[in-house]
């Protein structure tokens, strides 16, 4: 059993400085609770705010730069406080490129147990409507999972979960947590929800319940230029139920503790991803031969 | 500091019966297609059987059964014996006649006391156990001279405590509330319109005068029924005791589950040959 907390925060348009405080105003929260969070989750480009253009250049941080200014911060506000896992969303240098990217830490004041763990570069650039990512960031190769000291775990940013074969990557490769997060703009106000929360709703539980994981989800809020993002950070269980939920429009932390017996008697029940390990290399030839066909002549 | 403000995960409250919350209206609808289903199209009957004790499960499934098939296709048989309570009997008839449906008593006294008779030193649970297969001769007999096809009423927490007489209550080849807790039978009860008096009497398989399911059991359906559903999850012992379950219900919950399988079975039979009956030679119920 672990605890979990999700900030919900409105970062500062590319204040790293200011935004990098918010992160440890919420670190040092967290560690002052009685029943303290073992894992603190943030949405995507939390450090900076999402609609940035040409401003990623100026945003955008080497992931063990993120991680060593994580590591101050949580020595500052939480000295002597043990451990706690972090995963963020950052706009990231790497090799002379820009990416939008999450990282996964441990941080801890003794310097044996604070890691890097890894970094997920986003795999599907939304750029279409008011989304326009490939001009101002690299994609991604790979979707990876990584052992945690709270279970194997894996990351996806925004549009990465709208594709059902990344999480289906993420559950292959063992990952029993998938923290997705996102920067989700509010559109489509003609039904009873916003339209991309409409979205969200049937897209998380169906990513937990197909692969029998715990998803965490972080959502950004508050407006940039007009653009209303619409948080809703939520964690659900592998049996599809949500155990909390945040508000789309106010900045919150959520806390719930997860078992993750859980995935082992959802995955009993429900042996889905069993039967797509099965299959797997039916699965390929079939990906492979669509790859093929689309391949220019 | 900029503190956020905190929402938690309500916590897991081990009395809370929330879990058990069924769609009665959908219910509903699902078991009478069921019986529609099962009685007409795949078995070829029009009319039903129903063994009326009184009690809520058997008065439900009568309810469902005039609703699926018609009242003038259902059938309540009565089967008092001499020591049964007589709210049971007038119970009996109360739905009965909510329903409109016909309804005989054929007293089963003599057939029992003439068995008993040979065997004398019977204690109450064989007398009961006599009792509870008599009526099941009863009941199978009068579906062949009406033709009309019996229909359980066992739910499912008696079939997970093995609270049941074997080859009797359970023995009608149609069930619609074998997979509903009894909390969940009372939530449905109430919502077809079973009169409360029923639904609010403590449950009693009436075998012994002042017998109550819950004392029979030490522990109530409530309560019994939140561990089971659980259990039958795959929780373990030791994480539903950590999630605030008592441990000794727990132990008792578990173990009337783990000794009554085989009530749960067919006759289990030596495998001699490659075409062992349903080890081997496989086909579904409705092939």
């Amino acid at each position: 059993m672990f605890r979990i907390a999700i900030a919900q925060i409105k970062p500062r348009k590319a204040d790293y400085p200011h935004n990098l405080e918010r992160v440890a105003d919420a670190l040092e929260q967290i560690c002052a609770m009685d029943k303290r969070p073992d894992v603190l989750a943030l949405s995507e480009t939390s450090l900076s705010g999402y609609f940035l253009e040409g401003g990623v250049r100026d945003a955008a941080r080497p992931a063990e730069t993120v991680f060593r200014d994580l590591q101050s911060a949580y020595a500052e506000r939480c000295g002597g406080a043990g451990s706690v896992d972090v995963a963020l969303g950052f706009y990231e240098l790497h090799d002379g490129k820009h990416y939008n990217s999450s990282l996964y830490a441990t941080l801890s004041t003794d310097a044996d147990q604070a890691a890097l763990h890894h970094v997920h570069r986003k795999f599907f650039l939304p750029t279409y409507g008011v989304f326009d990512e490939k001009r101002f960031v690299v994609r991604g190769r790979s979707i990876h999972a990584f052992d945690t000291r709270f279970g194997r775990s894996a990351m996806l940013i925004c549009e990465d979960a709208w594709h059902s074969v990344a999480p289906a990557i993420a559950a292959l490769r063992g990952a029993q947590v998938i923290y997705v997060l996102s920067a989700s703009p509010g559109r489509g106000f003609g039904r009873g929800t916003v339209g991309n929360l409409a979205k969200w709703s049937f897209l998380l539980p169906g990513i937990a319940t197909e692969h029998s994981v715990f998803v965490v989800y972080a959502g950004l809020v508050g407006f940039e230029g007009g653009k209303g993002f619409s948080g809703s950070s939520v964690i659900v269980d592998p049996f599809g139920a949500e155990r909390v939920r945040g508000p789309a429009t106010d900045e919150c932390l959520l806390v719930a503790d997860i078992d993750l017996d859980d995935v082992a008697i959802a995955r009993a029940s429900s042996p889905l991803l069993a039967d797509l390990e099965a299959a797997l290399s039916d699965v390929v030839l079939e990906l492979e031969g669509v790859a093929r066909a689309a391949r220019p002549a | 500091m900029h503190r956020l403000p905190v929402i938690e995960a309500p916590g897991f409250d081990p009395s809370s019966s929330a879990p058990l919350a069924i769609n009665e209206a959908l219910v509903t609808d699902w078991l009478v297609a069921f019986l529609r289903d099962e009685i007409g199209r795949r078995r070829g009957f029009e009319r039903v059987v129903v063994g009326l004790s009184g009690g809520v499960d058997s008065s439900l499934t009568a309810y469902l059964c005039a609703l699926a098939l018609g009242k003038q296709n259902v059938i309540g048989i009565r089967m008092p014996y001499r020591s049964s309570s007589p709210d049971s009997l007038e119970h009996a008839q109360m739905v009965a006649d909510a329903l409109g449906i016909a309804c005989r008593t054929i007293e089963i006294t003599g057939a029992v006391d003439g068995y008993l008779a040979a065997a004398p030193d019977a204690d109450g649970r064989r007398r009961g156990n006599v009792m509870a297969r008599m009526r099941m001769i009863v009941l199978f007999d009068q579906s062949a001279a009406l033709h009309a096809l019996p229909v359980g009423t066992g739910n499912k927490t008696e079939r997970l405590f093995g609270y049941f007489t074997w080859h009797a209550d359970d023995s009608p080849p149609v069930n619609p509330l074998g997979d509903l807790y009894k909390t969940q039978v009372w939530a449905l009860a109430r919502h077809v319109g079973v009169p409360p008096v029923i639904v609010e009497k403590p449950a009693s398989a009436d075998l012994v005068v002042g017998q109550t399911d819950e004392d029979d059991f030490g522990i109530t359906y409530g309560r019994a029924d939140r561990v089971l559903y659980f259990l039958l999850k795959g929780y373990s012992v030791a994480r539903l005791v950590a999630m605030g379950f008592d441990e000794s219900e727990v132990a008792l919950v578990r173990g009337k589950v783990d000794s009554t399988h085989w009530k749960r079975h067919l006759p289990t039979t030596a495998m001699l040959s490659s075409t062992s009956i349903n080890d081997y030679y496989l086909r579904p119920v409705d092939y």
